[in-house]
Protein backbone atom coordinates (compact mmCIF):
# COMPACT_ATOMS: atom_id res chain seq x y z
CA UNK A 1 0.00 0.00 0.00
CA UNK A 2 1.15 3.51 -0.78
CA UNK A 3 0.16 6.66 1.04
CA UNK A 4 0.08 10.23 -0.16
CA UNK A 5 2.00 12.90 1.74
CA UNK A 6 3.14 16.43 1.10
CA UNK A 7 6.94 16.54 1.11
CA UNK A 8 8.60 19.98 0.97
CA UNK A 9 5.46 21.32 -0.63
CA UNK A 10 5.04 18.59 -3.25
CA UNK A 11 2.58 15.71 -3.22
CA UNK A 12 4.46 12.40 -3.13
CA UNK A 13 3.58 8.72 -2.78
CA UNK A 14 5.43 6.81 -0.07
CA UNK A 15 5.24 3.21 1.10
CA UNK A 16 2.93 2.82 4.09
CA UNK A 17 4.43 2.67 7.59
CA UNK A 18 7.69 4.38 6.74
CA UNK A 19 9.57 5.91 9.68
CA UNK A 20 11.33 9.26 9.36
CA UNK A 21 14.63 7.36 9.43
CA UNK A 22 13.48 5.14 6.55
CA UNK A 23 12.21 8.14 4.60
CA UNK A 24 15.61 9.87 4.82
CA UNK A 25 17.34 6.67 3.73
CA UNK A 26 14.78 6.29 0.89
CA UNK A 27 15.62 9.85 -0.25
CA UNK A 28 19.37 9.39 0.19
CA UNK A 29 19.55 12.25 2.69
CA UNK A 30 22.15 12.33 5.48
CA UNK A 31 20.21 12.63 8.74
CA UNK A 32 22.96 14.63 10.45
CA UNK A 33 22.59 17.52 7.98
CA UNK A 34 18.84 18.05 8.13
CA UNK A 35 15.97 18.81 10.44
CA UNK A 36 12.52 17.34 9.95
CA UNK A 37 9.09 18.73 10.72
CA UNK A 38 5.90 16.69 10.42
CA UNK A 39 2.58 18.53 10.54
CA UNK A 40 4.27 21.69 11.82
CA UNK A 41 6.01 19.92 14.72
CA UNK A 42 9.74 19.18 14.79
CA UNK A 43 10.63 15.49 14.93
CA UNK A 44 13.84 15.36 16.97
CA UNK A 45 16.64 13.04 15.83
CA UNK A 46 16.08 10.62 18.72
CA UNK A 47 12.58 9.92 17.33
CA UNK A 48 13.55 9.33 13.68
CA UNK A 49 13.55 5.55 14.15
CA UNK A 50 10.14 5.42 15.83
CA UNK A 51 8.07 8.21 14.25
CA UNK A 52 5.92 6.65 11.52
CA UNK A 53 4.51 8.73 8.68
CA UNK A 54 0.82 8.56 7.89
CA UNK A 55 -1.43 9.43 4.94
CA UNK A 56 -1.85 13.18 4.49
CA UNK A 57 1.18 14.11 6.58
CA UNK A 58 2.88 17.37 5.69
CA UNK A 59 6.64 16.85 5.90
CA UNK A 60 9.36 19.48 5.75
CA UNK A 61 13.03 18.52 5.42
CA UNK A 62 15.30 21.52 5.86
CA UNK A 63 19.00 22.34 5.98
CA UNK A 64 21.20 25.38 6.59
CA UNK A 65 21.88 27.60 3.60
CA UNK A 66 23.73 30.88 3.26
CA UNK A 67 21.99 33.86 4.81
CA UNK A 68 22.51 37.04 6.77
CA UNK B 1 39.69 39.54 31.21
CA UNK B 2 39.81 41.49 27.95
CA UNK B 3 37.11 43.60 26.36
CA UNK B 4 34.45 40.94 25.89
CA UNK B 5 30.68 40.97 25.53
CA UNK B 6 28.06 38.38 26.36
CA UNK B 7 24.72 37.21 25.15
CA UNK B 8 22.88 34.62 27.21
CA UNK B 9 25.54 32.09 28.21
CA UNK B 10 27.83 32.99 25.29
CA UNK B 11 30.84 35.32 25.62
CA UNK B 12 32.65 36.78 22.62
CA UNK B 13 35.71 38.94 21.94
CA UNK B 14 35.03 39.94 18.35
CA UNK B 15 32.37 42.60 17.87
CA UNK B 16 31.75 41.72 14.25
CA UNK B 17 29.10 39.14 13.29
CA UNK B 18 29.05 37.97 9.70
CA UNK B 19 26.67 36.24 7.30
CA UNK B 20 26.96 33.38 4.83
CA UNK B 21 24.69 34.65 2.03
CA UNK B 22 25.59 36.00 -1.40
CA UNK B 23 29.30 35.08 -1.42
CA UNK B 24 30.66 34.25 -4.90
CA UNK B 25 31.71 30.78 -3.66
CA UNK B 26 32.38 28.82 -0.45
CA UNK B 27 36.22 29.12 -0.51
CA UNK B 28 35.95 32.95 -0.72
CA UNK B 29 33.40 32.91 2.09
CA UNK B 30 35.69 30.88 4.30
CA UNK B 31 38.66 33.20 3.66
CA UNK B 32 36.48 36.22 4.39
CA UNK B 33 35.21 34.68 7.62
CA UNK B 34 38.76 34.04 8.80
CA UNK B 35 39.88 37.56 7.77
CA UNK B 36 36.93 39.11 9.63
CA UNK B 37 37.95 37.66 12.98
CA UNK B 38 34.23 37.13 13.63
CA UNK B 39 33.13 34.47 16.11
CA UNK B 40 29.44 34.41 15.21
CA UNK B 41 28.05 33.55 11.78
CA UNK B 42 24.45 33.68 10.60
CA UNK B 43 22.82 30.94 8.53
CA UNK B 44 19.35 30.56 7.02
CA UNK B 45 17.01 27.54 7.18
CA UNK B 46 15.49 26.37 3.92
CA UNK B 47 13.85 23.32 2.36
CA UNK B 48 16.43 20.79 1.24
CA UNK B 49 16.58 20.44 -2.53
CA UNK B 50 15.70 16.76 -2.76
CA UNK B 51 16.75 16.55 -6.40
CA UNK B 52 20.28 17.90 -5.79
CA UNK B 53 22.18 14.99 -4.27
CA UNK B 54 25.72 15.27 -2.90
CA UNK B 55 25.78 19.06 -3.07
CA UNK B 56 28.51 20.78 -1.03
CA UNK B 57 27.28 21.55 2.45
CA UNK B 58 27.57 25.11 3.71
CA UNK B 59 28.55 23.87 7.17
CA UNK B 60 31.74 22.25 5.90
CA UNK B 61 32.98 25.70 4.89
CA UNK B 62 32.28 27.47 8.16
CA UNK B 63 35.36 27.57 10.42
CA UNK B 64 34.74 25.25 13.39
CA UNK B 65 35.44 27.83 16.07
CA UNK B 66 32.53 29.97 14.89
CA UNK B 67 29.16 29.95 16.69
CA UNK B 68 26.15 29.45 14.41
CA UNK B 69 23.33 31.96 14.60
CA UNK B 70 20.35 30.57 12.63
CA UNK B 71 17.99 33.24 11.33
CA UNK B 72 14.30 33.28 10.45
CA UNK B 73 14.84 35.42 7.36
CA UNK B 74 11.94 35.77 4.91
CA UNK B 75 9.36 34.70 7.50
CA UNK B 76 6.35 36.96 7.20
CA UNK B 77 4.37 35.74 10.19
CA UNK B 78 5.19 35.02 13.83
CA UNK B 79 4.10 31.41 13.30
CA UNK B 80 6.50 30.84 10.37
CA UNK B 81 9.33 32.45 12.32
CA UNK B 82 8.64 30.27 15.38
CA UNK B 83 8.61 27.06 13.30
CA UNK B 84 11.79 28.11 11.48
CA UNK B 85 13.53 28.91 14.77
CA UNK B 86 12.63 25.44 16.13
CA UNK B 87 14.01 23.78 12.98
CA UNK B 88 17.15 25.91 13.21
CA UNK B 89 17.68 24.79 16.80
CA UNK B 90 17.28 21.17 15.75
CA UNK B 91 19.83 21.70 12.96
CA UNK B 92 22.38 23.66 14.93
CA UNK B 93 21.89 22.25 18.41
CA UNK B 94 22.25 25.76 19.83
CA UNK B 95 19.87 28.10 21.63
CA UNK B 96 20.64 31.24 19.62
CA UNK B 97 18.23 32.61 17.04
CA UNK B 98 18.30 35.79 14.99
CA UNK B 99 14.59 36.45 14.93
CA UNK B 100 13.19 38.14 11.84
CA UNK B 101 9.51 38.69 11.12
CA UNK B 102 9.34 40.68 7.93
CA UNK B 103 6.44 43.01 7.27
CA UNK B 104 7.11 44.30 3.78
CA UNK B 105 8.88 42.61 0.84
CA UNK B 106 10.28 45.77 -0.74
CA UNK B 107 11.94 47.31 2.30
CA UNK B 108 12.21 44.12 4.38
CA UNK B 109 11.26 46.25 7.37
CA UNK B 110 10.22 44.17 10.37
CA UNK B 111 6.63 43.50 11.36
CA UNK B 112 7.18 44.61 14.92
CA UNK B 113 3.86 43.25 16.20
CA UNK B 114 4.66 39.76 14.89
CA UNK B 115 8.24 40.13 16.09
CA UNK B 116 7.27 40.78 19.71
CA UNK B 117 4.70 37.96 19.58
CA UNK B 118 7.26 35.46 18.21
CA UNK B 119 9.90 36.64 20.69
CA UNK B 120 7.59 35.93 23.65
CA UNK B 121 6.95 32.37 22.49
CA UNK B 122 10.60 31.57 21.72
CA UNK B 123 11.90 33.04 24.98
CA UNK B 124 9.47 30.74 26.85
CA UNK B 125 10.88 27.81 24.88
CA UNK B 126 14.39 28.59 26.10
CA UNK B 127 15.76 30.33 23.03
CA UNK B 128 18.32 33.11 23.33
CA UNK B 129 16.51 35.55 21.06
CA UNK B 130 18.29 38.27 19.06
CA UNK B 131 15.54 40.19 17.27
CA UNK B 132 16.17 42.15 14.07
CA UNK B 133 14.09 45.27 14.58
CA UNK B 134 13.44 48.84 13.51
CA UNK B 135 15.41 51.70 15.03
CA UNK B 136 12.38 52.41 17.23
CA UNK B 137 13.08 52.81 20.95
CA UNK B 138 9.56 51.77 21.98
CA UNK B 139 9.71 48.50 20.03
CA UNK B 140 13.17 47.92 21.51
CA UNK B 141 11.66 48.22 24.99
CA UNK B 142 8.85 45.80 24.12
CA UNK B 143 11.40 43.27 22.88
CA UNK B 144 13.46 43.65 26.02
CA UNK B 145 10.32 43.21 28.14
CA UNK B 146 9.55 40.06 26.13
CA UNK B 147 12.84 38.62 27.39
CA UNK B 148 15.08 39.04 24.36
CA UNK B 149 18.79 38.61 25.10
CA UNK B 150 19.75 41.50 22.83
CA UNK B 151 18.21 44.12 20.58
CA UNK B 152 19.33 44.38 16.96
CA UNK B 153 18.03 47.59 15.37
CA UNK B 154 18.78 48.16 11.70
CA UNK B 155 21.17 50.86 10.53
CA UNK B 156 19.35 50.93 7.17
CA UNK B 157 17.33 48.38 5.12
CA UNK B 158 18.89 44.93 4.68
CA UNK B 159 21.43 44.87 1.87
CA UNK B 160 20.97 48.58 1.13
CA UNK B 161 24.46 49.71 2.13
CA UNK B 162 23.01 53.07 3.18
CA UNK B 163 24.90 53.08 6.48
CA UNK B 164 23.64 54.36 9.83
CA UNK B 165 20.59 56.44 8.89
CA UNK B 166 19.39 57.39 12.35
CA UNK B 167 22.24 57.52 14.86
CA UNK B 168 20.07 59.47 17.30
CA UNK B 169 17.43 56.75 17.60
CA UNK B 170 20.17 54.15 18.00
CA UNK B 171 21.65 56.20 20.84
CA UNK B 172 18.25 56.45 22.52
CA UNK B 173 17.84 52.67 22.23
CA UNK B 174 21.32 52.06 23.66
CA UNK B 175 20.78 54.54 26.48
CA UNK B 176 17.64 52.73 27.65
CA UNK B 177 18.48 49.08 26.97
CA UNK B 178 19.78 46.81 29.70
CA UNK B 179 20.61 44.10 27.15
CA UNK B 180 23.31 44.37 24.46
CA UNK B 181 22.37 46.44 21.40
CA UNK B 182 23.81 45.26 18.09
CA UNK B 183 23.43 47.15 14.83
CA UNK B 184 22.14 44.70 12.24
CA UNK B 185 21.82 45.56 8.54
CA UNK B 186 22.53 48.60 6.43
CA UNK B 187 26.31 48.73 6.68
CA UNK B 188 27.90 49.58 3.32
CA UNK B 189 31.54 50.14 4.10
CA UNK B 190 34.07 50.22 6.93
CA UNK B 191 33.22 53.70 8.24
CA UNK B 192 29.58 52.63 8.78
CA UNK B 193 30.76 49.79 11.01
CA UNK B 194 33.04 52.15 12.92
CA UNK B 195 30.14 54.58 13.46
CA UNK B 196 27.97 51.81 14.90
CA UNK B 197 30.61 50.97 17.48
CA UNK B 198 31.40 54.65 18.18
CA UNK B 199 27.73 55.17 19.03
CA UNK B 200 28.04 52.45 21.65
CA UNK B 201 26.72 49.41 19.85
CA UNK B 202 28.06 46.26 21.48
CA UNK B 203 28.64 44.72 18.04
CA UNK B 204 27.60 44.96 14.41
CA UNK B 205 26.15 42.27 12.14
CA UNK B 206 26.63 42.39 8.38
CA UNK B 207 26.45 40.15 5.34
CA UNK B 208 26.13 41.97 2.01
CA UNK B 209 28.75 44.64 2.78
CA UNK B 210 31.36 41.86 2.87
CA UNK B 211 29.90 39.25 0.52
CA UNK B 212 29.00 41.81 -2.16
CA UNK B 213 32.28 43.74 -2.09
CA UNK B 214 34.54 43.42 -5.13
CA UNK B 215 37.09 41.74 -2.84
CA UNK B 216 35.13 40.14 0.03
CA UNK B 217 38.26 38.95 1.88
CA UNK B 218 39.85 42.41 1.89
CA UNK B 219 36.54 44.01 2.94
CA UNK B 220 36.25 41.49 5.78
CA UNK B 221 39.66 42.59 7.05
CA UNK B 222 38.62 46.25 6.70
CA UNK B 223 35.47 45.55 8.74
CA UNK B 224 37.51 43.80 11.43
CA UNK B 225 39.74 46.87 11.78
CA UNK B 226 36.84 49.34 11.58
CA UNK B 227 34.94 47.55 14.34
CA UNK B 228 38.06 47.51 16.52
CA UNK B 229 38.72 51.22 15.84
CA UNK B 230 35.11 52.18 16.51
CA UNK B 231 35.11 50.30 19.78
CA UNK B 232 38.37 51.93 20.90
CA UNK B 233 37.03 55.38 20.01
CA UNK B 234 33.87 54.67 22.03
CA UNK B 235 35.93 53.60 25.04
CA UNK B 236 38.29 56.56 24.62
CA UNK B 237 35.38 59.04 24.70
CA UNK B 238 35.09 61.42 21.80
CA UNK B 239 35.25 65.23 22.18
CA UNK B 240 31.96 67.11 22.04
CA UNK B 241 31.03 68.71 18.71
CA UNK B 242 31.31 72.51 18.66
CA UNK B 243 30.14 74.98 16.06
CA UNK B 244 33.26 77.18 16.18
CA UNK B 245 37.00 76.56 16.25
CA UNK B 246 38.98 75.81 19.38
CA UNK B 247 42.68 76.37 18.67
CA UNK B 248 45.09 73.52 19.21
CA UNK B 249 48.14 75.83 19.29
CA UNK B 250 48.61 78.67 21.84
CA UNK B 251 47.12 81.98 20.70
CA UNK B 252 49.75 83.92 22.74
CA UNK B 253 53.53 84.29 22.29
CA UNK B 254 53.29 84.89 18.57
CA UNK B 255 56.32 86.58 16.99
CA UNK B 256 56.03 90.24 16.12
CA UNK B 257 53.31 90.83 18.74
Amino acid sequence: MAIQVRLNGEVRELPEGLTVEALLAHLGVKAARVAVEVNETVVTKDRYATHRLGAGDSIEIVAFVGGG
Amino acid sequence: MGDTWSIGTHTFTSRLLVGTGKFPDFPTMQKAHLASGAEVVTVAVRRLDLSAKGEASLLEWIPRHMTLLPNTAACFTADEAIRTARLGRELGMGDLVKLEVIGDPRTLFPDVVGLVEAARVLVKEGFTVLPYTNDDPVTARRLEDAGCAAIMPLGAPIGSGLGIRNPYNLRIIMEAAKVPVLVDAGVGTASDAAIALELGAVAVLMNTAIAGARDPVLMAAAMRDAVAAGRQAFLAGRIPMKLHAAASSPMSGLIGS
